[in-house]
């Protein structure tokens, strides 16, 4: 008797090959047209067109930068919500993942509530630091990392809880402190979970628009990133929206592999 | 001299455990019980991983009861000994001098001369997963050992393996626990376990001590049902005049001891003998018995009588072909006097 998880026996139910064929051809099909419409001609010239350059090297440098701030704030919290049991827990959680329903647009508009003049920090931000946040890069790095790290989190917290917390107990009794354990124990046991946590969040900082309009506006060399560059240029250039576009799927596809090879594979 | 002096009181639930233990430097003392007796649980409370709810646990005449399991100065062999599963065998049996602030070098060093006592020198570089069931016990035992621990501690250190390797791992674990200065502690539900590895058997029932002793005296004198069935005896509660033990179901036992007040009588399944009609002549304790349960036992039968008392009965399978051993079939139960054991129950 074959075990119902066994290698299939070569037929595959209609029910699903058919929405599952649909659904593969809707994902791919905007991938197809980009393709087809790019100006492969005069591609080499235009990728060397002022500002492209600068836009995709924002665009990396920034989504790294929040990736990092997502990385060092938010694996204590997903640690904090996988592990300790504190009043109001749930509350936090429903709180970390509030950024994942929010339109970045309002994300955005939340920022600079806190962050612009007479914010809620902003003012204070000026004032002790001479300190402008809002329309600078660092604008984008915050933009990216508020709409990017709930990723993070969630897929940290998945695998802090997946892992068994008894190997903490194991290092405690061989004299393990709890920061010692978490460093030495704990986060190797959890580390696929957290590269592809990292990956998404980065994937999310890199694509991220709406929060980055809203609160770092659109200045080129600063916090002009691809994505902002790609809907101006649509307005102007289609053209060299298409070939920004492109240039953007091509650089992620290439990144995400890499780490994939570096860092996903399964030993 | 005294190295460990513990009353544990702590709550798991509505389960209470409230367990008093000594141990001398040098000893290995085996928890006995069934499960959920809440042996683990007063592992666990020496370990610091479940807190203690009243109580104190002295080690060289310290209270560590407030102290994280960090800074008991313990070592714990969990039942699935819980290896890290991304070091190798070196690196888990070295994590333990690491914390204490030994060098890397140093502490792989001491963590090789441990596997190699374990006879595991070539499975060094081996991670968790590549061991086998004995292997990963012994892994388990010297990443424990590693950093000199006052106390070891020891979950059911034999369950998880096959019968052909526990029966290695117990002898090597024997010469291992032999050469621990310090205080071993061992929770087991095997008697076999416990008899060959401890100096001295707690035997531990619903969260309390119900009987301390060593080996040969625990399997002579039990003093629950369960430490009874443990050892195959049959064991009845009385109250004893001489060499005559009046036991609860009505039934007098007269016995070669003699022992006064509320006693025990104890005697094996092998000492009753069945007989189709009251017998006469020289065993004087006999009475009437119905056959309820009959199961082969190794080279005999081992009958189950209801009756004034339950009994158990081994007898050949000539004698059990002769009986008829139909269940509901009214027999005869005899013990001679001599066979039987009779002791105090107090003390």
């Amino acid at each position: 008797m074959r075990g119902a998880s066994s290698a299939p026996t070569g037929r595959i139910p209609v029910a699903l090959a058919l929405p599952a064929a649909a659904g593969l051809t809707f994902l791919v099909l905007p991938l197809v047209g980009l393709l087809t419409r790019t100006p492969w001609s005069d591609l080499p010239a235009r990728l060397a067109a002022p500002g492209v350059l600068d836009a995709l090297r924002l665009s990396l440098g920034t989504a790294t930068a929040a990736t990092v701030v997502s990385v060092i704030l938010g694996v204590p919290l997903a640690w904090l919500l996988a592990r300790s049991s504190f009043p109001g827990r749930r509350v936090v959680r429903a709180l970390v993942t509030l950024p994942l329903v929010l339109p970045p647009v309002v994300g955005g508009v939340a920022l600079l509530l806190v962050f612009g003049r007479r914010g809620l920090l902003g003012g204070w931000l000026e004032n002790a630091f001479g300190v402008t946040v809002p329309f600078s890069t660092t604008a984008v790095v915050l933009a990216e990392a508020f709409v990017a790290m709930p990723f993070l989190v969630i897929s940290v917290e998945g695998a802090l809880r997946a892992a068994d917390a008894r190997y903490e107990e194991a290092a405690a009794t061989l004299g393990a402190t709890p920061w010692t354990a978490f460093r030495r124990i704990t986060l190797p046991l959890v580390l696929p979970g957290l590269a592809a946590g990292t990956v998404l969040c980065w994937a999310r900082a890199l694509g991220e628009f709406g929060a980055t309009i809203t609160f770092a506006g659109n200045f080129p060399g600063r916090t002009q990133t691809m994505p902002l560059a790609v809907y101006l240029a649509l307005e102007s250039d289609p053209a060299a929206a298409i070939v920004l576009s492109l240039l953007l799927l091509v650089v992620s596809v290439a990144i995400l592999a890499g780490l994939r090879e570096r860092w996903m594979s399964v030993p | 001299m005294t190295l460990l002096d513990a009353h544990l009181v702590a709550s798991l639930g509505a389960f209470r455990l409230d367990v008093a233990l000594t141990a001398d430097a040098g000893e290995v003392v085996a928890l006995l019980g069934p499960n959920g007796a809440g042996k683990t649980t007063a592992l666990r409370v020496l370990a610091g991983l479940h807190p203690i709810a009243g109580g104190h646990i002295r080690l060289g005449g310290t209270p560590i009861e407030g102290a994280p399991p960090h800074a008991r100065r313990i070592g714990v062999v969990f039942q699935d000994y819980l290896l890290f599963p991304h070091l190798t065998a070196l690196d888990n049996v070295a994590f333990g001098p690491r914390c204490q602030g030994i060098r890397r070098a140093e502490a792989r060093r001491r963590a090789g001369d441990w596997l190699a006592r374990m006879g595991l020198a070539d499975s060094a570089r081996a991670k968790p997963r590549q061991l086998s069931g004995g292997q990963a016990q012994r892994v388990a035992l010297a990443r424990a050992l590693a950093p000199q621990p006052t106390l070891l501690l020891l979950d059911e250190p034999l369950a998880a393996l096959d019968a052909r390797t526990r029966l290695d791992t117990r002898a090597h674990l024997r010469r291992h626990l032999a050469g621990h200065p310090g205080v071993t502690i061992l929770v087991t539900h095997d008697p076999v376990d416990a008899m060959i590895l401890a100096d001295r058997i707690v035997i531990v029932e619903q969260g309390r001590v119900v009987q301390t002793g060593d080996a040969a005296t625990v399997t002579r004198q039990p003093r629950t049902d369960y430490v009874a069935r443990l050892v195959g005896l049959n064991l009845y509660r009385g109250h004893g005049a001489g060499h005559a033990v009046a036991l609860t179901g009505g039934l007098t036992l007269t016995t070669a001891d003699v022992v006064d007040g509320q006693a025990f009588v104890a005697f094996p399944p092998s000492a009753v003998a069945l007989h189709p009609h009251a017998p006469t002549g020289s065993p004087r304790n006999t009475w009437p018995a119905t056959v309820d349960g009959v199961e082969r036992h190794g080279d005999h039968i081992r009958v189950h009588l209801t009756g004034p008392v339950e009994t158990a009965a081994d007898i050949t399978p000539a004698a059990a072909a002769d009986l008829d051993l139909a269940l509901g079939r009214q027999l005869w139960a005899a013990v001679k006097a001599a066979e039987t054991r009779a002791y105090p129950a107090s003390g």
